[in-house]
């Protein structure tokens, strides 16, 4: 078990590490005598915060498509998981053609959504949904059939129901899996967001992005690159404190 | 064959056969097997892998059907209920990572929905006769190995069943350790007064805990012999030097055709 004072020093050190890297950059572009329109400074990419962009509805609507993307996949994920792990036919009926419609460059479809459901936030939802959804689907899948079969046997001997299998061993046992899918659902959210922004929308930092880029205005361009991480940053802050609330250490998948 | 009188036996297992079938394939993994037990007996069944030890072990707990023969459990002074009197420890522990250790063992109890409070005294008390006072609040992975194995012979009595089912439950377990447990299996036994079927593949444990040993052979599975182990409880490690308890044991590499 770590003690306080060492978790509290790897506190530290992270918050460290992340200014250090902000203080290379700063260093970096002065010592290098790199023009501003090329790459800003970290100084001059928070001065932009001050200036009328909306920073804040901007980063709010990128948020709204990004936690709405991908919480609607863990629902969907988990759920499809569960329906395949209950009926073997559905599994081997369906799996392969979802992993083949997963080849599909989601991307790609940006357009055609933007044609069925319009402009606004609805596409972009859904953009960031597909592209996020098939990891949780298959690592939670796998979580729910990682269940030892003797453990089975255990409880089939006492006329256990598939309702208590399901929530006394096969879901709390696929929770380190579907927390280790939904890290890397994360990332992929926010992807998927941003293109959505790209393709077609009013507002967001993506649509911002393109357009202060008109303008040549870098430094904008860094700083909303910047909040579209840190919406991804809190979203995966908060995955990692779910988990640390709902899985016990040693039952982790690291 | 031997064995307590038919009409009395808790367990009467007579001409029993199970066959797999997969893809077409039939798969013999029982034939002919005729044993009665008595209640509270420790049976250990013994023989080399693929000799359906543990598909008999399954047929008893009612998780696979037979195709010939008869299964009985029970009788009339002394019923059987099968969905319910079965405990059941495995090779592995199987324990429920993210329960503690007493929840762990209050699981049978929650499947079969028995009073909350009565079965946490009870849990307590079991933990406390295999030796883990004081683990309760504990969690699998600090537990050692024969610690764990411990812990879910507790969860197999947790609902006081009639018969307990151990496939190999020491066989991932040190030799050291191994000993060990098997005299506490001894002691839990002496207090419990459970009926126990015993699967292992080591003959020194089938005649060191067994009160009566079944021996099966493989290809094809079929129970060679079933005989009593007289020799007196408490056994104590010392007594596998005895004269007796190697006449035993030449008995049952004999029937294995390893003599």
């Amino acid at each position: 078990m770590e003690n306080r004072r060492e978790r509290i020093g790897r506190w530290v050190l992270v918050v460290v590490m992340h200014l250090a890297v902000i203080a290379v950059w700063q260093l970096w572009i002065t010592l290098g005598e790199v023009e501003a329109y090329i790459m800003p400074t970290p100084l001059a990419t928070f001065a932009t915060l001050f200036e009328d962009y909306n920073w804040w509805s901007n980063t709010l609507v990128t948020a709204a498509s990004v936690f709405g993307g991908f919480w609607l996949a863990v629902v969907v994920g988990v759920l499809l998981a569960l329906l395949f792990s209950w009926s073997k036919w559905l599994n081997d009926a369906f799996m392969p053609v979802i992993v083949s419609l997963n080849m599909i460059p989601k991307v790609a479809l940006g357009p055609i959504f933007i044609v069925w459901f319009s402009y606004g936030i609805g596409p972009n939802i859904i953009i960031a949904f597909s592209i996020c959804f098939l990891p949780i689907l298959i690592t939670t899948a796998r979580g729910l059939n990682e269940v030892e079969p003797e453990l089975i046997d255990l409880v089939r001997a006492l006329k256990a129901s598939r309702w208590q299998v399901f929530t006394k061993i096969q879901l709390p046992g696929a929770l380190p899996y579907i927390f280790s899918g939904m890290k890397v659902a994360v990332v992929l959210a926010v992807a998927g967001a941003i293109v959505g922004e790209f393709i077609a929308s009013e507002k967001g930092l993506g649509y911002l992005m393109l357009q202060v880029q008109v303008t040549l205005d870098t430094a904008a361009m860094f700083m909303a690159v910047l909040l579209i991480t840190f919406v991804g940053v809190v979203l995966y802050a908060l995955v990692l404190m779910l988990e640390l609330l709902l899985v016990v250490r040693d039952a982790r998948v690291e | 064959m031997t064995g307590a009188h038919a009409t009395d036996a808790f367990i009467r297992l007579e001409n029993v056969r199970k066959v797999y079938r997969t893809r077409g394939q039939e798969f013999l993994a029982v034939s002919d097997v005729t044993l009665n037990v008595a209640a509270g007996e420790l049976v250990s069944l013994v023989g080399p892998s693929g000799c359906g030890k543990t598909t008999v072990l399954k047929i008893l707990a009612g998780l696979h059907g037979h195709d010939a023969g008869s299964v009985e459990i029970g009788t009339p002074a002394d019923p059987f209920d099968p969905g319910r009197d079965i405990g059941m420890v495995f090779q592995q522990s199987l324990l429920l990572k993210w329960r503690r250790i007493i929840d762990n063992v209050l699981l049978p109890t929650e499947i079969l929905g028995l009073p909350r409070a009565e079965s946490r005294d009870r849990a307590r008390d079991l933990l406390r006769m295999v030796g883990l006072e004081g683990f309760e609040d504990k969690f699998p992975y600090e537990l050692s190995g024969g610690m764990q194995q411990r812990a879910s012979i507790a969860r197999a009595l947790v609902h006081d069943p009639k018969l307990v089912l151990m496939d190999e439950p020491f066989g991932a377990l040190d030799a050291l350790t191994r000993e060990k447990m098997n005299l506490e299996l001894l002691r839990i036994w002496s207090e419990s007064r459970k009926t126990i079927m015993f699967v292992t593949h080591s003959i020194q444990e089938a005649v060191f805990l067994g009160s009566r040993c079944a021996v099966l052979t493989a290809g094809p599975a079929r129970m060679a012999d079933n005989f009593e182990i007289d020799l007196p409880y408490p056994r104590l490690l010392d007594m596998k030097t005895h004269e007796n308890f190697g006449v035993y044991t030449r008995r049952i590499y004999k029937l294995l055709g390893m003599e």
